[in-house]
């Protein structure tokens, strides 16, 4: 398995036998990453990332949407470098902080589709007040959190999605705090729509993202991916691939895990996938509007504050 | 009106259509206008969860056309340093409003200062352009919040408004301009998305800025980027940025305000700002009712420091008196510029007004 995963090395060996202009011809996904954008990615070869971005390609692709009515809004992370590789609206902020820039954008432009995308260290820890924020405003942004347990990009420390006794730079006789539930704490804080996937499933993040972009509040996506780099090999998970297939065994669809008996549902450790939770709730830019139009009779009173 | 209120006047009449913020006192005032009055003319506000969500919002609203501002006293301005660095980084027009009030930390929430000198120039980490404006009356925080808007955008930069307590909350008669009639400068714009390059190396340093959803589909980072926006780590990408940046606002005399009231003869000056302005120029009034012959410089702008107007004004006079609300940080600048053996500094930094007799008495020692 691990040999069928295109590493950069075998793009480049391959380079002369497929030209890269028809690469993008091709395929729908390479026509909507940046042409004049050096590749290979900063993701290590095997990285679920590049799942996610895919996946978030085809599904912006498949509503129809013009690319210049797509935002991109990231973080700091390896999974926030996605939206530099792809051909739309793109903002690579600072760590934490890709909602707020985001709910700013938004404000500014209502029409536009605002996803925010970010790894689990950058929307939870650092990002956390944001993120509870921008849900209970229900304000019209798709949140992709990319899971991988870890802070990837400085080298694998842990972060508040990494399992208890798991281990990490920072965690090195196994991770004493309980993980934050991603998409408990989306639904609780307010959010409308909220899904869960893996990279192993790419079709389901498909289908699951055109979902939160179409919805008109704020919307949750948590792709589950791993990291190979740090967390695979600290924890002794072996290569991509076996982390990759660990995926699929450790997972179980809601219509499969709803059929449980209430034992079993209590007993459950597997990822569960699906649509987790929807609600229907106005949307903060709509709402606003709907304030503008109200007051927008009134004239500015400088007199109110003391006048001349 | 109150100083903070015509903050708030000021930005709607320069066209700013977007204020994100965190209540703070001495600043609140700012934002109670702005929610108050915004909507009314299709403009938007939002109270974020915090001053570092506030700063990003109003980088995003920015990059989304709208001209956008926050206001904050030290404590919020101290958490909205990281997003300042990234405005300046990204060359995202914006104006941030400083009310400062006594600190370091919580401080004095009533108690005015000027102790955020240094830091609205250095608080944020890395060499970058910044402007700071700060006015000395009512009437000139509704100017100087017209200019900051206009600076920011004609210039791509992050510009502090760096007010006081006491020019925030001090209530003065002010006749406003009609909003038309005020001069309002717009970012440049391009009209070609094909050959657009965000951050192109222009004569002058300030390229075009297209906003999110009109057509240009660009790559905005805090990381060093080529003249695209992708990031790079070419010394021959970084280099050019680095001198384009950091000398764009350098030969700009229009940013430079300053107001010289000098007379033949004086060998001794007053140099000050602010709320302190207000007492040089008192203490100048009792000085030369006593028959002594004194000059007063206020400085408005802050950043950049006016170096060749004050460094005229130390060759022309014996010693400069420089009293600010801190421990000295404006005095540094012109120690710089005039020489250490030139410059009286008079200080208080406890939250209160240094009076008129502080000044004479450095004056007649």
């Amino acid at each position: 398995m691990a040999e069928e995963i295109l590493s950069a090395q075998d793009l480049d060996a391959n380079e002369g036998q497929i030209p890269r202009e028809d690469w993008f011809e091709a395929s729908a996904t390479l026509q909507n990453l940046r042409k004049n954008k050096k590749f290979p990615t900063i993701w290590c070869s095997g990285c679920g990332i590049g799942v996610v971005m895919g996946s978030l390609i085809r599904a912006i692709e498949s509503l129809g949407l013009e690319n210049d009515q797509v935002a991109l809004v990231a973080g700091i992370g390896c999974t926030a470098r996605m939206p530099v590789y792809m051909d739309y609206n793109t903002l690579h902020t600072t760590h934490g902080r890709a909602l707020a820039f985001a709910t700013g954008l938004k404000i500014a432009r209502p029409e536009m589709k605002v996803i925010a995308i970010m790894g689990d260290g950058d929307a939870l820890a650092i990002g956390g007040n944001h993120f509870i924020h921008a849900a209970r405003r229900n304000i019209g942004i798709t949140a992709l959190v990319v899971n991988n347990a870890i802070y990837g990009m400085t080298g694998g420390q842990h972060s508040p999605t990494t399992p208890l006794d798991m281990r990490a730079t920072t965690a090195p006789y196994g991770n004493v705090e309980p993980p934050f539930p991603i998409c408990d704490l989306g639904a609780a804080a307010g959010a409308t729509y909220v899904a869960r996937s893996t990279v192993y499933h790419p079709l389901e993040l498909d289908k699951y993202l055109a979902q939160a972009i179409s919805n008109e509040g704020f919307s949750l996506v948590e792709a589950v991916s791993y990291c190979h780099t740090t967390f695979g090999r600290i924890n002794k998970l072996g290569t991509a691939a076996d982390m990759m297939r660990a995926l699929k065994e450790n997972s179980i669809s809601k219509s499969a895990y709803d059929r449980l008996g209430a034992d079993e549902r209590g007993a459950n450790t597997k990822i569960v996938r699906g649509v987790l939770h929807t609600k229907n709730r106005p949307e903060y830019t709509k709402v606003y509007g709907t304030l503008v139009d109200r007051v927008s009779d009134e004239a500015i009173q400088p007199r109110h504050y003391g006048g001349n | 009106m109150q100083g903070n209120e015509a903050i708030a006047m000021g930005a709607l009449a320069a066209g700013c259509r977007f204020y994100a913020g965190y209540p703070i006192t001495p600043s609140t005032e700012v934002a109670e206008v702005m929610a108050r009055e915004l909507p009314k003319i299709g403009g938007k506000f939002i109270q974020m969860e915090d001053e570092i969500a506030s700063m990003a919002a109003i980088i995003g609203g920015s990059v989304g056309g709208l001209k956008s501002m926050t206001a904050t006293s030290g404590p919020g301005f101290s958490l909205m340093q990281e997003n300042i660095g990234y405005a300046a980084m990204a060359e995202i027009p914006c104006v941030i409003v400083n009310v400062q009030r006594l600190g370091p930390s919580t401080g004095q929430p009533t108690a005015a200062s000027q102790g955020d000198v240094m830091q609205a120039r250095w608080g944020t980490h890395g060499d970058h352009p910044i402007v700071a404006l700060s006015p000395i009356s009512v009437a000139q925080a509704f100017e100087l919040t017209v200019k900051a808007f206009n600076l920011a955008e004609k210039y791509r930069t992050p510009v502090v408004l760096l007010a006081d307590e006491i020019i925030g909350h001090m209530r003065e008669p002010v006749e406003l301009p009609d909003f038309q009639s005020v001069e309002r400068v717009e970012r440049l714009v391009t009209d070609d998305p094909s050959a657009y390059k965000a951050f192109r190396n222009v004569p002058g340093g300030v390229p075009a800025m297209a906003s999110f959803g009109t057509g240009y589909r660009y790559h905005i980072t805090g990381l060093f980027h080529d003249e695209v926006g992708f990031p790079t780590q070419r010394l021959d990408e970084i280099d050019p940025w680095l001198e384009r940046v950091n000398n764009k606002l350098q030969h700009a005399d229009d940013i430079l305000l300053y107001q010289k009231d000098y007379q033949p003869g004086a060998r001794t000056a007053i140099l000050s700002y602010g709320a302190s302005a207000r007492t040089a120029r008192h203490a100048m009034k009792q000085l030369r009712a006593k028959g002594e012959n004194v000059s007063l410089f206020t400085v408005q702008t802050i950043w950049p420091f006016p170096e060749a107007a004050v460094e005229e004004l130390g060759d022309s006079v014996e010693r400069i008196i420089v009293p600010e609300m801190n421990l000295g940080q404006l005095a540094l600048e012109v120690e710089r510029v005039v020489g250490r053996r030139k410059v009286v500094r008079v200080n208080r930094a406890n939250g209160e007004m240094i009076t008129p007799d502080m000044i004479v008495a450095a004056a007649e020692a």
